[in-house]
């Protein structure tokens, strides 16, 4: 069927945020479904809250809107741009939920929008677990035992038919939340409450446990001509219990035969008919019992997801383009596969090579929350990785990580772990388990043994002992001949043992290594990603490095060389797997990157192995390299590309890392030198930098061993701020008030820094916290954005929220920031961006880092002044001068707020009070024309929606008692009663504003833990005391959680609140699209 | 594990190792896309006469099976994979595929580069190959290949048919009383296409290609159907004039090597695919309602559009990948074949609906 004419502007609701379930994925699915509907002629609509987004550049959509998914939001923005349709199913569940909740409020009606891609029973019937589990009965296919609950009596007596173990989920949350597997009675009273409580409609599915058994995942996609095709199938190497974004996961599945793959298949046909998905992607999971094959369906998501964009990246099928051009008409046959050309998108993508997905886990940054891992998802970010064989793909994915780990290698010595050990960790999910498989074996362990502790399947541990097996041999072979033979070498490469692990064993140097390798005539092929295992032509260079016979990327780049003539080359290295601290902010820039280069007509590569990413889409740059971003992997894509310039300030600390070692390797390094990369992070060559210049730093030191560091805080005084180097998002960074928590910092410090030194800076209290971003031409350097931060300084800049243009700092100190960056961004022969931390205390201005790449706030500050950051600052380092660009200067009239977004509600018994190291998983920003309103909108979009009524309630510390008054009496004038404990209180009183006095945690029959629970508090303003906070308030702010009350822990958080409240109790809100705010 | 040489005709070689068999083999490379169904491509008697090269590089991931087999034996000449799964997992597993290749004495190879190999032959054809772990000199293997036959003209059926007529009866409620007998002309015959019929409620009786029409008439059947099977249509007149004879007689249902031989037998011609389709994933365009189905293929030869007589006969279904004709229809008599395989086994299940479009045609000339 042709394409719609019925519609001819679409809403597109974004995924917002970025939080554990939702990451980058949905940024890459949302701009792929832009550019397919604006292809096709649609006007484009775009709601995200999200700035650090390429779907949210002014391009990318025709019309922009970074407003908080809110039905109150949405229909402003519905109304002031009358789409005819909203697409549901590209922005996540966020997205999803958004478009259900405007539905059931009347909206879409109202304004006469059509939904399509999915209605609304489709969505209520693949969503909802009651209507779902109706539909699976009713084609005939079977399902875990369970019933749905909506009171805990109702769940007590499910739990009862079921018996333990069993699993609850709760219904409309995302990633799991508030779902887990539970063993016994007390845990199944708490975790009841807790899913029915996180439910939006408070309800909650008890289900036996089929833990243990295969779990699959197939990409499902159909059109209106009820086409349907398979775009693949996932296995899980953990099995059922794991939530699926924690699980190693494998590409195609591979322990089913092709009867019960084709079961499998029909099954999910039958399941799209059924529930009716029109048009689009589905996913849908299974749990096949390893014993007798018995195959039960998990679940079904009606739109496109976090396995999809795997599924698109391992397979190069594009679902979320596809299922954008669906949803306006089309069907499978009339759209052209874009690899082949030849060969229409009706077909299921056949591939010739093995992915393995691995995710990254974060525990190290919440050391209180136990790293075991369950149905509710944990990871922050993931890596794929394309081999060959499972072996290949596997070490690849493993060193692709970035967790220390070279491939499938020892970091500890196997025979120091106790066995108990060994066992707990292999039958209980956590996220080194993978690692624990291989001490199990190399301590004696079967393959049957490990595989009927750890539940995982027998398939993916053989092959684990088949590299353990090689590896000794390897070992017996070195100790024999004292080196390994060149088919040893080619094995263990095929195999996909990394150079760093080889070099490890032949006790050389990676370099050393890599040399003898490609003496020996051993080096990588590159094969490319073609969703057709070679039966045809294909046109995009998606390429991985394999060890084979045949390299297609130096084939097809003398073909191309041939077409279009040799043109210049920048290579652009991205960030790799998603953590705390290097994220979606950098693969945007990226991206920025590649675009940049294109428009100056450079060839442009990109490498990454984030499979969630824009940089991933074959789309973006001119070749592509799905790979681990190490030394080994990007030296083999330099061998093979010769690039003329290579740009590693864009991808966050990771690319930053390889700098040196790449530079030696004598890799073009185009914008800011290496050395002065250097001078930045180096501290004492930095200290020496900043003397000269005249610009005030706090008192500072470095140290290498403990007496030093020591010798250093005692000699500065403490506080003192203190972290390791070279890292990003301030790990293991801690503010530090005395020697004893200072000697238990360094223990930590120094696994993290891996040899490099410790740095102490005097801790500046009070002061207010300045980013800046910059760009320098080497000449002329141009400020891109001055953020204020809310909080003080002692808040890692990447939790705190910050605000263009500065609302307190006076004209005078801006001007003394403006001189002081360009002073430091000449000094340091900058070429390209820069990110520089000021704090500022009355009139002093110091310095607290400086780093010469691209920041975190990079496509904030972008999106806040309008211009094009990024792009710029790219062109730059390829020789372009800032007077080459127009660029607005003047300072924008509307408020930009940035705010973040923090996992706490993951991560169980952590508290939530903020620190240096960086705890946000995304960023939100709310933009107004007044300060308050954009705040408020910040808070909306974070999810800590503000109450406009209702009770507050107060406790702060002592430091900050005498501010909190005028801000109690505001808040009383707002209309808001008050409640308080007993210090704060007297204060309050006795300067006359009403107040009620609640009892602490324990300490009454209404004390504050109860008042949380019955929902009788609204808003918490609480400023924790120093090191030593509390333990009934750290109870009450994790209760402030469990029931989604905001809370504010800053005194500075606290004041913007009161002036939101202000604003948006007084005037209401108003939404304006960036296109506008630019124009303005 | 011996290293083999795999030799191709235009002097390209490929280096592996085989399994426990070795020596020398010589056939038709071929490709097949498939990521599953390899115990299933292994029996598939249409696989005769070649060496088939599986695009998935982990293969015997599940082990093989008493059930998922589609003939009583081994049929490849060759098999050559990247690498070969040491411990298999399935619950239905009863053998490791290596044991299993051993068994049936396959010249099975690894190690080898077998996207370099499917590229080479997307670009010059299918051609043929020898596999040797004696003889690795490419020129005394050049001199070899001359007496390697060709695929085209070439009559493998004769090689994989039954040597006697048997009857596959129907299974479930319709085991004592079927609904109808389907007389099946076996010309390589995958067991799947005899278990749908049975599943369905029809007793198969399976005569061997080279009966006459006259014989088949002897059993009283319902319908015919021709067979799948390996080779050249062209090689196998003694059945396509028997599909003559039959036309206007009886239903008749053809798959694969039935569709050609009903192309012939109808007054088409049939031509040599430069490599053929092997694989799981071709969409097939149904004409009649406009539905696609991803279908399982298997064949190196085709029925040339142009040369049917469209008066009589109907495309009901057309490749979308490279517009071939996958299925006919004659417009008079009840009588249709189609290219890819409904049965599967292995691959999709997206066209099975053919087989109960032929218990219907069944149904309608029992009638009359």
């Amino acid at each position: 069927m042709p394409k719609r004419t019925d519609i001819h502007k679409i809403l597109l609701i974004g995924s917002g945020p970025i939080v554990i379930g939702q990451a980058c994925e949905f940024d890459y699915s949302g701009t792929q479904a832009c550019k397919a509907l604006r292809q096709e002629g649609f006007e484009v609509v775009l709601v995200n809250s999200n700035p650090a987004t390429i779907m949210t550049d002014p391009e990318t959509a025709d019309r922009t809107y970074i407003e908080p998914l809110t039905p109150e939001f949405l229909e402003k923005v519905i109304e002031k741009e009358k789409p005819d349709a909203v697409l549901p199913t590209l922005g996540g569940q966020t997205g999803l939920n958004a478009a259900i909740a405007l539905y059931e409020q009347g909206i879409l009606q109202k304004h006469n929008v059509k939904l399509i891609g999915a209605d609304y029973d489709v969505i209520k019937k693949a969503e909802d677990r009651e209507h779902f589990k109706k539909a699976v009965q009713k084609i005939g296919l079977d399902l875990p035992r369970s019933a749905f609950a909506y009171n805990m009596d109702e769940a007590w007596k499910a739990a009862e038919e079921i018996g333990f173990p069993l699993i609850i989920r709760s219904s409309f949350t995302l990633g799991g939340t508030g779902g887990g597997i539970v063993r016994s009675k007390e845990d199944f009273a708490r975790m009841a409450e807790l899913g029915l409580a996180s439910s939006i409609i408070h309800e909650i599915l008890i289900e036996e446990s089929i833990e243990g058994w295969k779990e699959f995942e197939l990409e499902v996609m159909r059109d209106n001509k009820d086409n349907v095709v398979i775009v693949c199938s996932i296995e899980n190497l953990d099995p059922m219990g794991v939530h699926t974004g924690d699980s190693i996961t494998v590409a195609p599945q591979q322990t089913l035969t092709d009867a019960e793959y084709q079961n499998m298949r029909n099954a999910s046909l039958a399941l799209i008919r059924e529930i009716g998905v029109e048009t689009g992607g589905s996913n849908i999971q299974f749990a096949v019992d390893p014993q007798n094959g018995r195959m039960v369906v998990i679940e079904m998501n009606p739109r496109v997801s976090r396995s999809s964009a795997l599924a698109s990246k391992a397979t190069g099928f594009p679902i979320a383009k596809f299922a954008a051009k669906l949803s306006v008409g089309y069907s499978l046959d009339e759209i052209q596969n874009d690899i082949t050309r030849e060969t229409p998108a009706s077909f299921e993508p056949t591939i010739d090579y093995c992915v393995v997905k691995a995710p990254r886990f974060t525990f190290e940054k919440f050391p209180e929350a136990q790293d075991v891992l369950g149905v509710q998802m944990k990871s922050v970010g993931e890596t794929m990785a394309i081999g060959r064989t499972f072996k290949e793909a596997l070490q690849k994915a493993l060193r692709g990580l970035e967790i220390g780990h070279i491939g499938l290698d020892n970091k500890v010595n196997f025979q120091d772990i106790p066995d108990e050990k060994i066992q707990k960790r292999l039958m209980e999910p956590n996220a080194s388990r993978i690692f624990y498989v291989k001490y199990a074996l190399q301590k004696g362990m079967s393959v049957e043994e490990v595989a009927r502790v750890s539940k995982i399947d027998v398939w993916f541990i053989a092959h684990m002992e088949q590299l353990l097996n090689f590896e000794k041999e390897m070992l017996a072979e070195i100790e024999q001949n004292k080196d390994l033979s060149k088919e040893t070498v080619r094995q263990a490469k095929e195999w996909g043992f990394s150079d760093a692990q080889l070099a490890k064993f032949l006790n050389m140097s990676e370099p050393q290594f890599r040399k003898k390798r490609k003496d020996l005539g051993i080096v990588a092929t590159f094969k490319q990603v073609d969703t057709c295992a070679a039966e045809f032509e294909a046109y995009t260079p998606y390429y991985y490095s394999t060890y084979e016979t045949e390299d297609e990327s130096v084939i097809e780049n003398r073909k191309m060389d041939a077409k279009l003539g040799k043109r210049k080359k920048i290579m652009i290295l991205g960030g790799g797997p998603n953590r705390i601290g290097q994220g979606i902010e950098f693969d945007y820039c990226c991206c920025h990157a590649a675009f940049a280069m294109k428009e100056l007509g450079y060839e442009t590569i990109m490498v990454n192995s984030n499979p969630e990413t824009v940089s991933t889409d074959y789309d973006t740059s001119d070749r592509l390299y799905f790979e681990p971003l190490t030394f080994e992997d990007v030296m083999n894509i330099v061998d093979v590309e010769k690039p003329d310039g290579v740009i590693v300030q864009y991808g966050g600390q990771t690319p930053l890392n390889l700098a040196q070692r790449l530079e030696q390797a004598g890799v073009p390094i185009v914008g800011t030198s290496v050395d002065s990369i250097d001078l930045a992070e180096n501290r004492e060559r930095f200290s020496k930098f900043i003397t000269k210049l005249g610009i005030e730093q706090p008192a500072n030191g470095s140290a290498i061993s403990t007496e030093e560091a020591l010798k250093v805080a005692r000699s500065i005084g403490f506080p003192v701020l203190a972290r390791p180097s070279y890292v990003l998002g301030g790990r293991a960074m801690k503010i530090v008030y005395d020697e004893k928590t200072l000697l238990s910092f360094i223990d930590e410090a120094k696994e993290v820094s891996q040899g490099h030194p410790i740095l102490i800076d005097k801790f500046v209290e009070e002061a207010v916290e300045v980013d800046v971003d910059a760009i320098c031409d080497g000449e002329d350097v141009f400020v891109a954005g001055i953020m204020e931060h809310i909080e003080n300084a002692g808040i890692h800049s990447g939790d705190s929220a910050c605000v263009i243009p500065p609302p307190t700092i006076s004209e005078h100190v801006i001007e003394r920031i403006r001189q002081h960056t360009r002073d430091i961004a000449l000094g340091l022969k900058v070429v390209g961006l820069m990110n520089i931390q000021y704090a500022i205390k009355g009139s002093h201005v110091y310095i607290l880092e400086v780093n010469p790449r691209a920041s975190r706030t990079v496509p904030f500050v972008a999106k806040a002044t309008g211009n094009p950051v990024a792009r710029i600052a790219a062109k730059i380092m390829v020789g372009k001068k800032l007077s080459d660009f127009e660029l607005k200067r003047e300072d924008p009239r509307h408020f930009s707020i940035k705010e973040s977004v923090l996992p706490f509600s993951r991560f169980s018994g952590v508290d939530i009070v903020l620190g240096p190291e960086m705890k946000s998983t995304g960023e939100v920003m709310g933009i107004a024309l007044s300060y308050g309103e954009a705040f408020a909108k910040s808070q909306i979009c974070a999810g800590q929606g503000l109450p406009l009524k209702g009770t507050i309630f107060l406790s702060v510390n002592d430091e900050d008692k005498r501010h909190i008054i005028f801000l109690a009496k505001k808040l009383e004038d707002l209309g808001f009663a008050l409640m308080a404990t007993k210090g704060t209180a007297k204060v309050l009183r006795s300067n006359g504003v009403k107040v009620k006095l609640v009892e602490k945690c324990g300490e009454g029959r209404k004390d504050l833990l109860k008042l949380i629970e019955e929902d009788k508090i609204d808003l918490i303003i609480n400023t924790p005391s120093g090191e030593r906070s509390q333990s009934d308030m750290r109870a009450m702010r994790a209760a402030a959680i469990l029931h989604n009350i905001p809370c504010i822990t800053t005194l500075q958080g606290a004041w913007a609140a009161v002036n939101a409240l202000d604003v948006s109790l007084k005037n209401g809100w108003s939404v304006c699209s960036l296109q506008e705010y630019y124009k303005k | 594990m011996k290293n083999a040489v795999v030799y191709l005709e235009d002097g390209t070689c490929y280096y592996g190792q085989t399994l426990a068999t070795t020596g020398e083999t010589s056939g038709e490379v071929v490709f097949n896309t498939a990521m599953s169904g390899y115990q299933e491509i292994l029996t598939d008697p249409s696989y005769a006469g070649q060496i088939v090269t599986m695009t998935y590089p982990l293969i015997g991931n599940y082990g093989v099976n008493e059930t998922d087999v589609e003939s009583g034996g081994v049929h490849v000449k060759g098999f050559l994979v990247k690498e070969f799964c040491r411990y298999h997992s399935n619950f239905r597993a009863t053998e490791s595929l290596i044991d299993y290749l051993n068994r049936y004495k396959v010249m099975a190879v690894e190690g080898i580069d077998t996207r370099a190999l499917t590229r080479h032959l997307r670009e010059r054809g299918a051609m043929r190959a020898i596999i040797s772990t004696e003889d690795l000199d490419p020129k005394s293997l050049a001199q070899k290949m001359k007496k390697v036959p060709s695929m085209e003209g070439a009559d493998w059926v004769k090689e994989v048919i039954c040597k006697k007529p048997y009857l596959w009866p129907a299974e479930g409620e319709f085991k004592d009383r079927p609904r109808f007998r389907v007389a099946v002309i076996d010309c390589g015959v995958k067991f799947n296409i005899l278990r749908i019929f049975a599943r369905l409620g029809c007793e198969c009786q399976v005569v061997p290609a080279g009966t006459t029409f006259e014989e088949i008439m002897a059993y009283k059947p319902d319908g015919l159907f021709i067979s799948n099977g390996p080779g050249d249509p062209a090689a196998v007149p003694y059945v396509i004039s028997e599909a003559k004879k039959a036309v206007g007689k009886l239903p008749i249902f053809g798959i694969c090597l039935g569709n050609q031989i009903m192309g012939l037998a109808l007054g088409g011609r049939t031509f040599k695919l430069k490599f053929g389709h092997h694989g799981a994933n071709h969409p097939v365009l149904d004409s009649r309602d406009e539905r696609i189905g991803i279908t399982s293929q298997n064949h190196g030869f085709c029925v040339d559009i142009d040369s049917l007589d469209k008066e009589q006969i109907e495309i009901i279904n057309k490749n979308l990948n490279d517009q071939t004709i996958e299925g006919i229809r004659h417009k008079k008599f009840p009588i249709y074949s189609v290219q890819h395989h409904p049965e599967a086994a292995p691959g999709p299940h997206d066209a099975q609906y053919l087989f109960e479009d032929f218990i219907k045609l069944m149904a309608e000339s029992k009638r009359r």
